[in-house]
C-alpha cells in the first residue's frame, strides 16, 4: 500500500460525490476522506474543531462539511471553522493520480498520539 | 520537392494509401549530403506529427526523420473519430497529414508496423516484424491505451474501445445490423461514442459509476441538465451502475449485468472508462516512468537522447487526455531540440497547462474549465435561465475567475477561459461577469439597476406570467412594497422566479430604501419560501433536487444543509413512490438509521409497537447488548429501549441480529413517527374506557416510515387520567365511554404546549382516518423542520379545521392519499443496510497501521 512518500488509499469510486469515507490510522487519530459534488477531494481528522464530532457524517455542500453534531460549517481546503465560529483541524495533504487517492505519508502518522 | 532527398514508395499495396497494413513510406539516402542526426519518432497519432511540424518549421535541414506508426495509416485527427462515427465526417476530412507530407519533407513513415523495443546502449529500436532502427534522437509520442475494466466478458468479440480508426470501423459495422448498444462510460468518449451509434439508429444505454455524467468536467446541476437532455433524445442513462459483467453466447457478446441485479442487452458495448499512458516501451527501456513517461520542461526523459510528448508523458506531475496541452508541448520540445549546439542560452521551455473541456455532440452545448470544487474564500456565481435550458456558474477566488461551467449558452467559454489563464482581476466587472463578455465589456451599464431603470414600460419582465414593467411598477406603488407583495399582487417573478433580480431592481428604483424584506426564503440560496417551493414543485412536476435548483433559479450550485434536506422531503411528499430519495441529502441520523452521539457511535432504538414487548424481542435486545459491548442500554421517554454505544461499522450486523427477531428501525432519529405511546388502558386498567393499548399499536401500524416535516409523536391514554401524556403529543387520542377525543398540536419540548381539541369520535375506524388525514395535512402543508405545535401557532386551529372537515371527503382524500405514500415508506430501512445496501456508509476505506508498516 505504501508508494513513496504517499500513501495510497485505493481508487477515487469509493467514494460518492458529496460523501465521505473514514480511515482509521491505529494508535492515532482517524481521517476522514471527502469528495465535493464537483470532484474535489480533502482529507480532514476526522474530529470537529468544536467537541470532536465526526466530520465525515456531516452534509457535504461546496468546499464545505457540516458538523453533524451541532452543525459547524467546516472548511475542507483549511480545516477551518466557516463564519463566527472559531477552530481548526488538521488538514491531510492528499493528491489524486490515475484514479487513486494518495495521502501524504507523514502527516496520516504525524496525528498519531504520541 | 525539396533538396533533402527523393522519394519512393515500397511495399506499398495497391488502392488504399491510408489506410493499408505495414506501410513503409521511404526515401533514398541523399548522395551527397551532409550526415545529419538522425530523429526517430514512436508514434505517429497527433503529438508525435505535431512535434515533427514544430521542428520542420524551426530547422527543416537538421534531422533525418523517420516515424513509426502502430496504425497502418497516416498521420489523422483524432478527435474527430466522434464526427466520423456520429457521419458528419469522413476519415479523408480529418487527415491531418497525407501522404505528400512525409514525402515532401523527406520523412519516412513505417505504418502498421509497431516498435516493440528500444535499446538505449546501442541506440536502436526494433519493430515487430523485425527491423531495426537507429537513432541519435528518440521522440517517444505513443499516447495514451483505453483502459479496459476488468470484469467477466471483456474479451468476448463485439467489446470494443474508442480510440483509433479501426475502433470506429468496428463501432459502425455492429450498427450496421441494428441492436442495441451499451457505452460504459458516462465521459466525454463514452458519451460521443453513444451519439453516434444513437445516429446511427442503435438503442443505446450508458452505464455510468458516478451519480453525475462527465463528473470530472461538470456540476450536478450541469451533469442533470446533459443526462435530461440525453434521455430526451432516447438514450438510456443509468448512473450509479457498477459493471458486474458482460455476458455473451457463442463468444460474441449479448448484454451487461451490473452490480445490483440490472441488465442491459447489447449487441456492442463500448468500453470508455478512461486512459492510461502508453509507457511500456519507455518502462522496459529503464526510463524513469511514474503514471507517464517523466520529461522536464523540454520534454527531454532521464535518457537526455530521448524526448517524450502528448499523451504518455507526465509533466510536473500531470497528464493530460486533451490535445491544447500537446501543442504547447510540441513548441517547447521544438525550441529545445532545434537549439543550436553551445547556445547557452535554454528556451523557456512548456510550463504545463490549463485546460477545458467541450462535449462534441451537436445540440448540446456544454463547456467547463478550471476548478470549480468551491469551498474557501472561493464564491460560486450562478445565473440559471430555465426556459431556455441555461445553467451558468463561475467560481471567483481572491478576484480572479478559477472556474466556469457553461451548459446551454456557452458563448462566452473561450472567454471566461482567457480570465482564466490570463489570471486577470476581476473586481471591475465582477457584478456583470456572470452576464457575458458583451455585458462586462461596454455593456448598457455595469449597474444593474441604472440598465432596468433603462428599459421602456412595455418591457417584459416576468416571462412566465407576461407581466410588464410598467404593471411591476404599477403594483409597487400600489403598495406591494417586498418582492412577496409583487409577486402575489402582479405575479411577475412568482413562477420560475428568473426575474426575481429584475423585480428585485424595480423594487429599488421605485421604493429606495423603503423595500420590505418579505417572509423568509427557504434559505439563502433562494428567493422562494417554502410554501412556493412547495408548490411550484406540483405546478411544475419537478422530480429531482437539481432540476428544482434549475427551474426556480437557485442562486448556488448545488445548494447547502438547509435547503437539501428539505427539497428531498418535499420531493418524496410531493411525489411518493416516483422519485429517488437522495441520502446525501439526508442528516446523519436519517442517513445511518440510528442516532449519532457526542462519542461518534450511535444508538439504536428498535420500535416496540405501542411500548409492548416480549420475551423473543427483549432477549435479542439483551443478546445484541452483549455481542456488541454496549456500554449502555436505557429505557427511553418513548417507551422502548435505547442501546448506546454501537460504531458505525457495526451497525449491520447489530440490525440483522434485531431484524431476526422480529423487530424493526424505531426511527428514533428521524423526521418521521418516533413513538405511539400508550398506556394499559380498558384490558387490564380499572378506569379504562377503550382499548388503548390496541389502538396504539394499530395506529403505529398505520404511521410508522412516513417521512414527515419534523418529528411526530402519537400517544393514547386510556381515559382523561391521561397516563400517556396524549396532551403533549403532536396527535393524541383521550379514550372517553362514548369514544375518542382527539387532539393535535401538542409539545412537551423547548416551549411546552398542550394540545388543542380537534373533534370526537365514536369509533377506532374513525380516530384512525382522522389521525392519518390529520398527518397528511401535516406533510402537505408545514414548512419543514416546523411541528405541528409552531405549524398550528401560524396557520391556526381553523385552517387545520377547514382542511380537514369542511368537505365531507377530505378527511377520506387526505387518508387515501396518506396510505398510499405508505406503501412505499414502509419497508424496514435496517433490512436492506443488514442485506449490504449502501455498505459504503458504514465500511472504512481501509486501516492504517503505522507501526507494522515502520517494522516492515
Ligand atoms: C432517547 C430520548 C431520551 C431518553 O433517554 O429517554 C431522547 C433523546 C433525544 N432527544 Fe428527545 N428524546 C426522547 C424523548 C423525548 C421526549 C419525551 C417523549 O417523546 O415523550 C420529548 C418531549 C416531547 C416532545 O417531543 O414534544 C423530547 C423532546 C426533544 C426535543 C424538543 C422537541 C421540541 O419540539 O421542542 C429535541 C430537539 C429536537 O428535536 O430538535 C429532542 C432531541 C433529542 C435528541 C435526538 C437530541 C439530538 O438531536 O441528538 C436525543 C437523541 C438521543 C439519542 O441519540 O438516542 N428531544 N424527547 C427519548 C427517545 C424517545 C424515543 O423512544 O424515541
Ligand atoms: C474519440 C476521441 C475524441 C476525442 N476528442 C477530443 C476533444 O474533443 N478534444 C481534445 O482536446 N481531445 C480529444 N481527444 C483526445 C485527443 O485525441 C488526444 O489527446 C490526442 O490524440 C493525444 O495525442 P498523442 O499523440 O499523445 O496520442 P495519439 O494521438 O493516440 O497518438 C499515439 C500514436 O502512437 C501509436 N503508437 C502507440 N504505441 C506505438 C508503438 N509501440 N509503435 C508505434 N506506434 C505506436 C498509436 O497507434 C497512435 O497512433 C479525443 C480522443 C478520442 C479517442
Ligand atoms: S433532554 Fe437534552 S440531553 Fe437529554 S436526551 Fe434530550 S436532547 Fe439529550
Ligand atoms: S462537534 Fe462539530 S459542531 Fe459541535
Amino acid at each position: 500500500m505504501m508508494v513513496g512518500d504517499w500513501l495510497d488509499i485505493g481508487p477515487v469510486d469509493q467514494i460518492a460525490p458529496g460523501t465521505a469515507r473514514t480511515l482509521p490510522v491505529v494508535g492515532g487519530e482517524e481521517i476522514a476522506v471527502f469528495r465535493t459534488q464537483h470532484g474535489g477531494f480533502h482529507a480532514l481528522v476526522n474530529k470537529c474543531p468544536h467537541k470532536q464530532g465526526p466530520l465525515s457524517q456531516g452534509i457535504v455542500h461546496g468546499g464545505v462539511v457540516t458538523c453533524p453534531l451541532h452543525n459547524w460549517n467546516i472548511s475542507l481546503k483549511t480545516g477551518e471553522a466557516q463564519g463566527e465560529d472559531k477552530g481548526c483541524v488538521p488538514v491531510i495533504p492528499l493528491k489524486v493520480d490515475a484514479g487513486r487517492i494518495y495521502l501524504l505519508r507523514a502527516a496520516v502518522l504525524g496525528q498519531r498520539a504520541a | 520537392m525539396r533538396s533533402g532527398g527523393f522519394f519512393v514508395f515500397t511495399h506499398l499495396p495497391e488502392g488504399n494509401p491510408v489506410n493499408a497494413p505495414t506501410t513503409v513510406l521511404e526515401k533514398h539516402p541523399p548522395a551527397t549530403a551532409p550526415v545529419r542526426e538522425r530523429l526517430v519518432v514512436i508514434g505517429n497519432g497527433m503529438a508525435g506529427c505535431r512535434a515533427v511540424e514544430e521542428i520542420l518549421a524551426r530547422d527543416c535541414g537538421r534531422f533525418d526523420v523517420t516515424i513509426f506508426g502502430a496504425e497502418p495509416r497516416v498521420n489523422y485527427n483524432r478527435i474527430m473519430l466522434s464526427p466520423v462515427l456520429a457521419g458528419e465526417k469522413a476519415f479523408e476530412d480529418i487527415v491531418i497529414n497525407g501522404a505528400d507530407w512525409y514525402a515532401d519533407n523527406a520523412i519516412t513513415l513505417v505504418s502498421g508496423d509497431p516498435v516493440v523495443s528500444i535499446d538505449r546502449e546501442t541506440r536502436t529500436l526494433t519493430t515487430r516484424s523485425g527491423r531495426v532502427e537507429p537513432y541519435d534522437r528518440l521522440l517517444i509520442a505513443t499516447g495514451s491505451d483505453p483502459f479496459i475494466i476488468p470484469v467477466p466478458g471483456r474479451d468476448l468479440d463485439g467489446v470494443v474501445t474508442f480510440r483509433d480508426l479501426d475502433d470506429v470501423d468496428r463501432m459502425l459495422a455492429a450498427a450496421d445490423k441494428g441492436g442495441s448498444a451499451v457505452v460504459i462510460g458516462g465521459g466525454l468518449l463514452g458519451l460521443e461514442a453513444a451519439h453516434g451509434l444513437a445516429l446511427r439508429g442503435m438503442k443505446v444505454t450508458v452505464v455510468h459509476l458516478m451519480p453525475t455524467l462527465m463528473e470530472r468536467q461538470l456540476d450536478e446541476a450541469a451533469g442533470f441538465l446533459l443526462k435530461s437532455e440525453l434521455e430526451r433524445r432516447g438514450q438510456t442513462i443509468v448512473t450509479g451502475g457498477d459493471t458486474a459483467e458482460i455476458t455473451g453466447a457463442n463468444g460474441h457478446v449479448t448484454g451487461v449485468k451490473l452490480k445490483d441485479g440490472r441488465t442491459f442487452d447489447a449487441d456492442i458495448v463500448v468500453m470508455a472508462v478512461g486512459i492510461r499512458p502508453a509507457t511500456g516501451l519507455a518502462r522496459a527501456a529503464g526510463l524513469a516512468v511514474e503514471r507517464g513517461i517523466v520529461v522536464d520542461d523540454h520534454m527531454v526523459t532521464s535518457d537526455p537522447a530521448i524526448m517524450a510528448v502528448g499523451e504518455c508523458v507526465q509533466h510536473r506531475g500531470q497528464c493530460y487526455g486533451l490535445v491544447a496541452p500537446l501543442w504547447d508541448m510540441c513548441r517547447a520540445l521544438a525550441d529545445n531540440a532545434c537549439r543550436d549546439e553551445g547556445a547557452c542560452e535554454q528556451p523557456t521551455g512548456y510550463a504545463g497547462s490549463v485546460t477545458s473541456t467541450k462535449l462534441k455532440v451537436s445540440g448540446i452545448d456544454l463547456f467547463s474549465a478550471g476548478d470549480f470544487s468551491g469551498g474557501d474564500g472561493a464564491e460560486d456565481i450562478v445565473m440559471r435561465d430555465a426556459s431556455r435550458g441555461i445553467y451558468k456558474r463561475v467560481v471567483v477566488r481572491d478576484n480572479k475567475l478559477v472556474g466556469a461551467v457553461l451548459y446551454g449558452d456557452t458563448a462566452d467559454g473561450s472567454w471566461y477561459f482567457d480570465l482564466l489563464k490570463k489570471g486577470e482581476d476581476i473586481s471591475p466587472i465582477r457584478e456583470a461577469l456572470i452576464f457575458g463578455q458583451a455585458f462586462a465589456n461596454g455593456g448598457p451599464s455595469l449597474d444593474p439597476n441604472a440598465a432596468v431603470a433603462a428599459l421602456s414600460d412595455d418591457a417584459e419582465i416576468c416571462g412566465c406570467n407576461g407581466v410588464s414593467k410598467g404593471q411591476v411598477v404599477a403594483s409597487i406603488k400600489g403598495g406591494a412594497c417586498s418582492l412577496d407583495a409583487v409577486r402575489s399582487t402582479c405575479k411577475a417573478s412568482a413562477s420560475c422566479g428568473s426575474c426575481t433580480g429584475l423585480v428585485e431592481s424595480l423594487l429599488a428604483i421605485t421604493l429606495g430604501d423603503e423595500v420590505q424584506s418579505g417572509p423568509k426564503t427557504l434559505c439563502k440560496c433562494t428567493s422562494f419560501g417554502h410554501d412556493d417551493v412547495r408548490r411550484l414543485i406540483l405546478e411544475k412536476e419537478l422530480k429531482a433536487i437539481p432540476q428544482v435548483m434549475q427551474e426556480l433559479h437557485w442562486k448556488t450550485p448545488d445548494g447547502c444543509a438547509s435547503c437539501r434536506p428539505a427539497l428531498n422531503y418535499y420531493l418524496l411528499c410531493a411525489w411518493p413512490g416516483q422519485v429517488e430519495d437522495d441520502q446525501k441529502s439526508r442528516f446523519v441520523n436519517e442517513r445511518m438509521h440510528a442516532n449519532i452521539q457526542k462519542d461518534g457511535t450511535y444508538s439504536v432504538v428498535p420500535r416496540m409497537w405501542g411500548g409492548l414487548t416480549n420475551p423473543r424481542e427483549l432477549r435479542a435486545i439483551a443478546d445484541v447488548v452483549e455481542k456488541y459491548n454496549a456500554p449502555m442500554v436505557k429505557v427511553t421517554g418513548g417507551q422502548r429501549l435505547d442501546i448506546f454505544g454501537i460504531k458505525k461499522e457495526d451497525l449491520p450486523a447489530v440490525w440483522a441480529d434485531l431484524n431476526a427477531a422480529g423487530m424493526v428501525s424505531g426511527h428514533a432519529y428521524g423526521k418521521s413517527l418516533r413513538t405511539v405511546k400508550t398506556c394499559v388502558g380498558s384490558e387490564w386498567c380499572r378506569f379504562g374506557t377503550q382499548d388503548s393499548t390496541g389502538l396504539g399499536v394499530k395506529l403505529e401500524r398505520m404511521t410508522w416510515g412516513s417521512w414527515m416535516p419534523h418529528k411526530f409523536k402519537i400517544a393514547v391514554s386510556g381515559c382523561p387520567r391521561n397516563c400517556a401524556e396524549a396532551t403533549i403529543k403532536d396527535f393524541g387520542v383521550v379514550c372517553i365511554d362514548s369514544g375518542y377525543e382527539l387532539h393535535v398540536g401538542g409539545n412537551g419540548g423547548i416551549k411546552v404546549r398542550a394540545t388543542d381539541l380537534l373533534c370526537k369520535v365514536a369509533t377506532e375506524a374513525e380516530a384512525m382516518d382522522v389521525c392519518a388525514a390529520f398527518i397528511q395535512l401535516y406533510r402537505e402543508q408545514a414548512h419543514y423542520l416546523e411541528r405541528t405545535a409552531p405549524w398550528i401557532e401560524r396557520v391556526g386551529l381553523d385552517h387545520v379545521k377547514a382542511g380537514l372537515f369542511d368537505d365531507h371527503d377530505s378527511v377520506t382524500r387526505l387518508a387515501a392519499r396518506f396510505r398510499h405514500s405508505q406503501l412505499f415508506c414502509q419497508d424496514d430501512p435496517w433490512a436492506a443496510r443488514a442485506a449490504g445496501a449502501h455498505a459504503d456508509l458504514h465500511q472504512h476505506l481501509a486501516e492504517v497501521r503505522p507501526l507494522q508498516m515502520e517494522n516492515a
